[in-house]
């Protein structure tokens, strides 16, 4: 890190407050609505404005090649440290969040109006704006993903924002899945990219790219990773969560599913492009799914009628374009991808809050039966008509020059440029429907009547169109930023030339002759609909329905499992819980592989086996009993012949307490027979047995473990200290009664304590339920 | 400071005893119960600063030099258990202000609360292999009569799982006991770390060990034992449920923890191995069985089970900083999971139940406990910034490091599946609209008082949820500390007795 020491100085608060900031300017709002009202929304769109023109005054700097650092220890041993960094990537994304921010809050002051819940929105947008902004200006990869995930969770949020629709539940926890899914995924591809880098940073992985490269493990790092930027940035076969996330407010559709969350996938991709670009796995992988994905998009958005459906396949076509632009990663690719990003990123937002505009002004969104807005909506017709135009690609609009960038690069790949082609002529297409049908056609009746949308909401579209237009006119004054943007993304520094005119070239020639077809397809717009819906029943084999199928089975199984397991039986329960135990000594027995050591045994003889005899004698006629009074003499057999075992082995006073205990609790079990339900046998036969099995394998294995253990002697016991210190030291000749009182005092706390409880507790159990009456 | 560390035992104890006096008088009942609390929690605090600036503190009971009498020891982890234990503690004792009801109170629901507490506080310090058998029967005779007080049918279903599986453990943990003493002559853990660190007799202590192994899993509720809790946790009272929740498996899980790094580690291939493999058949069982569920705390205690699995990976795994992230993870844990119940309780409050079926709106009516909602839940999903993203991410980089690539799958996914649960009780509890005719209650409906007790705790609970999190660098050097004292016991072994034998 040799950053010039200037830029961590001033810089310093204000990465942080831009990455961290909109959470606590979030806590705020509440507050702020109490004092301001509605009008609360605008005080918050100052800060992505103050983020968007701090920004804005960093781009010399940044152009210079100087990005501004900040770096603060977080858990260094885990290599996540708060690393932030801003460089050319990180401004051109930064400006796009904060920039579309500001627009997309101020919009939502018209949008939500009068909504009780307009402030949560807001407070929704700015979390999920500093997330963005974290994302992008994280240094460390770990960072990077704790930003990610913030992505995902504030968006959940948003786009369940009209909550009380099941549709919009679903929607949102299908966004969350999808990406979250995704997420851990990146997470373990991150950890294992940087366990092979040796760093957590991305520049550490950069530098150390040879090392992942060689590793035995990239391809598993490399697919990992991709799994990640795939879901986020909805390429096939994961792009259906974000149409069905079109249940979101469409201001939230702008910002995150057209500009900003949807890109971090393709961001993610541009900064890891100088890592593993270099890799012939990358090259085949991401330009593959890229195409693929550009003309799913483009073919399905080109059969939908509803205005944000269209631009939600169009978005997943455009990302679907910037993928397969770094999967070929040369340096007129990356360029074209620059371009191309911010050439989307306003058009789109523009023509998302347009649908919104009329959505909210005419109560319609099926664009076959609207027409005719522009008498109406001036100011909106007209930013739609720029946005179109740029999403058509048409000359003098910004939209125009990312795609003769991606011509140039593509005339020489005819495979990809036939892709690119078909989807820019459905781009036009859905241009058309979606920007210019709606205000041009024939005027129809809509459920509300329209009126222009107030300048909140209209202000964001037209200044979108008048980017769209000038940096079409101009587009030398995108050279900085697409150039420090390509610069990261290759690696080191490129120039970028932007220029309305090459030439007659073969690019120009393709973009004339996509303009051409586009047009044709408008003119038979209709007949592409029946297609598409003659297509539609296909959709069952497709991955939305994949994903509920999943979903109900993965429920299902845990249904079942549970079931299964815990199925409310305690014999069960018990018998598993038994057999665990016998599984596991037998295991480590058999691995230790010991010899019985049968000689440590005493010798038997004949009263005590007698004993034994009557011990086994005893428990079995306790278990075939069939009263309860038999089972309860035999046991108090058991009892009793264990007392007298212990009078064998001299220990007299053990023996007493055994025979008063056992007395006890055969007079007590039978006094509490009056108030047992009768003897019942409910177990079958073929239970008992198994029971029994299990029964006698337990014993077994406790007499072995009994055996193994009475042959090992690792060390004197420490009750010979007892014998030496008991009447010197406790001033007691019972040494039992010294190690109860003194030695071992607060075990017998302990256990005063036990025996209270159950005393008091019997009793409490018994009143409580006796004045209850049986209920609670 | 030794002195004190008989003070965490002794104190519940006493507030017992005046409980018990005061058997008729709840509103003195409540007053002791906060003091007893605040009380134990400051001394708990005290004790985890000497102990980080002192070392390890010891106490032998009654002067008996330490393998012949009872020793209390306390290291970074039993420091770090107790504090935890006295803040839910004190969080459940204000929070039972509100929500318990009079009768339960004069049926000894105080006197229960801090017998259990003694038993938590006791398997904490002990370093005795049979006090800690003690303690857990203080521990389940106390949670038996609490789990089963008012004497509800469901109560009592779930009561006779509990203690009929919890027996068998107290059973196989007492015959594991008596063989260890048999082969070694000696019961303090220290003594017994050493003696058993001899490479002869191998086979015999692995198979004691697995004795160990079962019993205590019963407790913390491993795969494939859990099956008490998710039978007994929905039942009781949310405060009680909810100090269960925190606790009780979590000291399953120290007893594990402890015993297996202090006592049993000469074989680690092999034991250590076993204990991953169940870790992961916990997490993936809890996980499922949490996803079958429609009852707010039946969920949630199928995650514990699930959660558990994560916090015995980390002493499978057995590096330094696989068990940091096991303490990370009972740290963070221990705090989101008693307060996820103590949420449950207020929602069944506001909207009469915890069924997801048959309620919802609580985000309308009542936003700010939605919030406090989705702070633990977050959390325990592993969400980041929040305490469990942090405690997984210390998991998962060491399994990924050490090539442990199930492990890793598993904690990954489990988590994701932690996500899902948690979102269907935000769906269906907080966003769905409350059904029809059955309106969910704003917060302002309850008395101010007893909001107040409600919601102090919770707010609190959140609060230090998001401190682990955002501070979580402090509390990674804390867990990595502690995780260094127990991966080398040699400071455990030299203040409990004395002198080292030389290795």
């Amino acid at each position: 890190m040799n950053e010039p020491a200037h830029s961590l100085a001033t810089s310093l608060p204000v990465l942080l407050i831009a990455a961290g900031g909109g959470f606590a300017v979030a806590a705020l709002i509440p507050w702020l609505r109490w004092l301001l009202g509605e009008r609360s929304t605008l005080a918050a769109a100052l800060f992505p404005l103050a983020i968007t023109a701090w920004l804005a005054a960093q781009a010399p700097a940044v152009f210079g090649g100087q990005p501004v650092a900040f770096r603060l220890p977080w858990i260094s041993d885990l290599g996540l440290d708060l690393a932030l960094r801003l460089d050319g990537l990180g401004l051109l994304f930064g400006l796009l969040i904060a920039g579309i921010g500001t627009l997309v809050v101020l919009y939502t002051r018209g949008y939500l109006h009068g909504h009780p819940d307009q402030h949560r929105f807001v407070m929704f947008t700015l979390m999920f704006m500093s997330s963005m902004l974290g994302v992008v200006f994280s240094e460390n990869v770990l960072l990077l993903f704790i930003f990610w995930e913030l992505t995902s969770f504030t968006s959940y949020l948003m786009i369940g924002f009209h909550h009380d629709q099941e549709a919009s539940r679903k929607a949102a926890l299908q966004a969350l899945l999808v990406t979250g899914a995704g997420g851990l995924f990146l997470l373990a591809g991150l950890i294992m990219a940087g366990h092979a880098a040796g760093s957590f940073d991305l520049s550490g992985i950069i530098a150390g790219r040879d090392q992942v490269l060689a590793s035995p493990l990239f391809p598993w790092i490399l697919g990992l990773i991709l799994i990640g930027a795939f879901t986020k940035s909805a390429q096939v076969p994961f792009h259906f969560w974000l149409p069905n996330a079109m249940q979101a407010p469409t201001p939230a559709s702008a910002y995150l599913h057209s500009s900003t969350m949807v890109k971090a996938g393709v961001y993610l991709l541009a900064r890891l492009h100088p890592a593993f670009g270099s890799s012939e796995l990358w090259q085949l992988v991401v330009t593959g799914f890229g195409a693929a994905t550009l003309l799913t998009g483009a073919l399905m958005a080109s059969g939908q009628v509803y205005l944000k459906r269209l631009l939600a396949y169009t978005t997943v076509g455009a990302l679907g374009a910037m993928v397969m632009g770094l999967g070929i990663g040369t340096d007129a690719a990356l360029k074209a991808v620059a371009a191309f990003l911010l050439a989307h990123a306003a058009y789109k937002a523009a023509l998302f809050l347009v649908a919104g505009i009329i959505d909210h002004e005419t109560g319609e969104k099926n664009v076959t039966k609207l027409g005719g807005l522009i008498q109406v909506m001036p100011r909106t017709g007209t930013a739609a008509l720029v946005a179109a135009a740029s999403m058509a690609g048409l000359p003098f609009t910004f939209g125009f020059i990312g795609k003769e960038l991606f011509y140039t690069e593509l005339a020489a790949r005819p495979l990809l440029a036939a892709g690119f082609f078909i989807a820019g002529a459905c781009f036009m297409l859905v241009a058309w429907q979606t920007g210019i049908r709606p205000f041009f056609a024939t005027r129809t009746e809509t459920p509300k009547h329209p009126h222009e949308a107030p300048w909140s909401m209209t202000f964001g579209p037209l200044l979108l169109g008048l980017v769209s237009l000038t940096l079409g006119i101009v587009p030398g004054l995108a050279d900085g930023l697409a150039g420090a943007a390509a610069s990261a993304m290759r690696g080191h520094p490129l120039e970028v030339h932007l220029h309305l005119w090459h030439g007659l070239n073969l690019p120009l020639l393709l973009s004339a002759l996509t303009l051409a077809v586009g047009a044709a397809m408008i003119a038979t717009a209709s007949g592409w609909r029946s297609v598409a819906e003659a297509l539609a029943p296909a959709a069952r084999f497709g991955p939305d329905r994949l994903y509920d199928a999943k979903l109900k089975g993965l429920v299902a199984f845990a249904g079942w499992q549970t079931r299964f397991l815990q199925n409310g039986s305690l014999r069960r329960y018990l018998l598993v819980t038994v057999i665990t135990l016998c599984a596991l000594v037998v295991v480590s027995f058999a691995r230790a592989d010991m010899a019985l050591a049968f000689r440590a045994l005493s010798p038997v003889n004949l009263p005590m086996a007698l004993l034994s005899v009557l011990v086994i004698l005893s428990a079995i006629a306790a278990t075939l009993s069939t009263s309860r009074l038999g089972a309860v003499a035999a046991m108090g057999v058991v009892g009793f012949s264990v007392a007298v075992f212990f009078i064998f082995f001299g220990a007299p006073d053990l023996a007493m307490t055994q025979l008063v205990v056992e007395t006890l609790s055969v007079v007590l079990l039978v006094s509490a027979f009056y108030y047992l339900p009768p003897f019942a046998k409910r177990s079958t036969w073929r239970g008992r047995a198994r029971d029994l099995t299990v029964s006698v394998f337990a014993g077994a294995v406790v007499t072995l473990l009994v055996l193994v253990a009475s042959g090992v002697q690792l060390r004197d016991p420490i009750s010979s200290y007892y014998a030496e210190t008991s009447v010197p030291m406790g001033h007691g000749r019972n040494i039992v009664n010294v190690i109860l009182v003194d030695y071992r005092g607060l075990d017998t706390l302990g256990e005063i304590t036990v025996l209270a409880v159950a005393g008091l507790g019997s009793l409490a159990l018994l009143k409580l339920r006796a004045k209850a009456g049986g209920k609670p | 400071m030794n002195a004190w560390l008989i003070a965490p035992v002794a104190l519940p104890l006493f507030a017992a005893i005046l409980s018990l006096a005061l058997r008729t008088r709840v509103r003195f009942q409540r007053i002791v119960s906060v003091c007893a609390n605040a009380a134990a929690l400051s001394i708990a605090l005290a004790l985890f600063n000497a102990v980080r600036t002192d070392g390890v503190l010891v106490l032998q009971l009654g002067s008996w030099p330490a393998p012949f009498g009872i020793t209390f020891v306390a290291d970074l982890f039993s420091a770090i258990m107790l504090v935890l234990s006295g803040l839910m503690g004190l969080a459940v004792a204000v929070y039972g202000l509100a929500t318990m009801d009079e009768a339960r109170e004069r049926h000894g629901y105080h006197m229960l609360f801090h017998v259990l507490m003694m038993g938590v506080n006791g398997a904490f310090l002990t370093g005795d292999l049979f006090n800690l058998y003690v303690w857990f029967e203080v521990m389940l005779m106390a949670s038996f009569v609490l789990l089963s007080l008012g004497g509800e049918r469901a109560q009592l279903e779930g009561a006779i799982k509990y203690v009929a599986l919890n027996f068998l453990s107290s059973a196989l943990f007492l015959a594991g006991v008596g063989i260890l003493y048999g082969i070694s002559g000696t019961l303090n853990m220290a003594d017994l770390s050493q003696v058993l660190a001899q490479p002869a007799h191998q086979g015999i202590i692995n198979m004691i060990s697995m004795l160990f192994l079962v019993a205590f899993g019963i407790k913390a509720a491993l795969f494939p034992l859990f099956f008490w809790l998710p039978a007994s946790y929905h039942t009781p009272p949310h405060p009680v449920s909810a100090i269960f929740a925190g606790l009780l498996t979590k000291v399953g899980v120290y007893a594990l923890i402890r015993v297996f790094t202090l006592v049993f580690r000469q074989d680690v291939a092999f034991t250590h191995q076993i204990i991953l493999i169940l870790a992961a058949f916990t997490m993936v069982t809890g996980v499922l069985g949490a996803a079958a569920q429609m009852d707010i705390r039946r969920i949630l205690s199928f995650h514990i089970v699930s959660q558990i699995g994560y916090m015995v990976m980390g002493l499978g795994l057995f590096t330094e900083l696989a068990l940091a992230g096991s303490v990370f993870y009972i740290m963070h844990h221990i705090i989101v999971k008693t307060n996820l119940f103590l949420v449950a309780g207020v929602v069944q409050r506001l909207a009469g139940s915890n069924e997801l079926k048959k309620i919802g709106g609580v985000y309308r009516a009542a936003p700010w406990l939605a919030v406090l909602f989705l702070v633990p839940a977050l959390s325990l999903a592993g969400i980041p910034p929040l305490s469990g993203f942090f405690a997984k991410l210390t998991l998962i980089v060491d399994a990924l490091r050490g090539g442990s690539w199930a492990m890793a799958a598993v904690a990954l996914s489990v988590g994701l599946l932690t996500l899902f649960s948690m979102t269907k009780i935000w769906n269906e509890v907080f966003w769905k609209p409350a059904p029809e005719g059955k309106p969910t209650l704003p917060l302002a409906a309850i008395p101010v008082r007893e909001r107040i007790a409600l919601l102090l705790p919770i707010i609190v609970l959140a609060t230090c949820t998001v401190c682990i999190g955002l501070g979580s660098g402090w509390m990674f050097d804390l867990a990595r500390q502690t995780a260094e004292q127990l991966l080398d016991p040699r400071d455990y072994v030299t203040a409990v007795l004395g002198v080292t034998e030389a290795p």
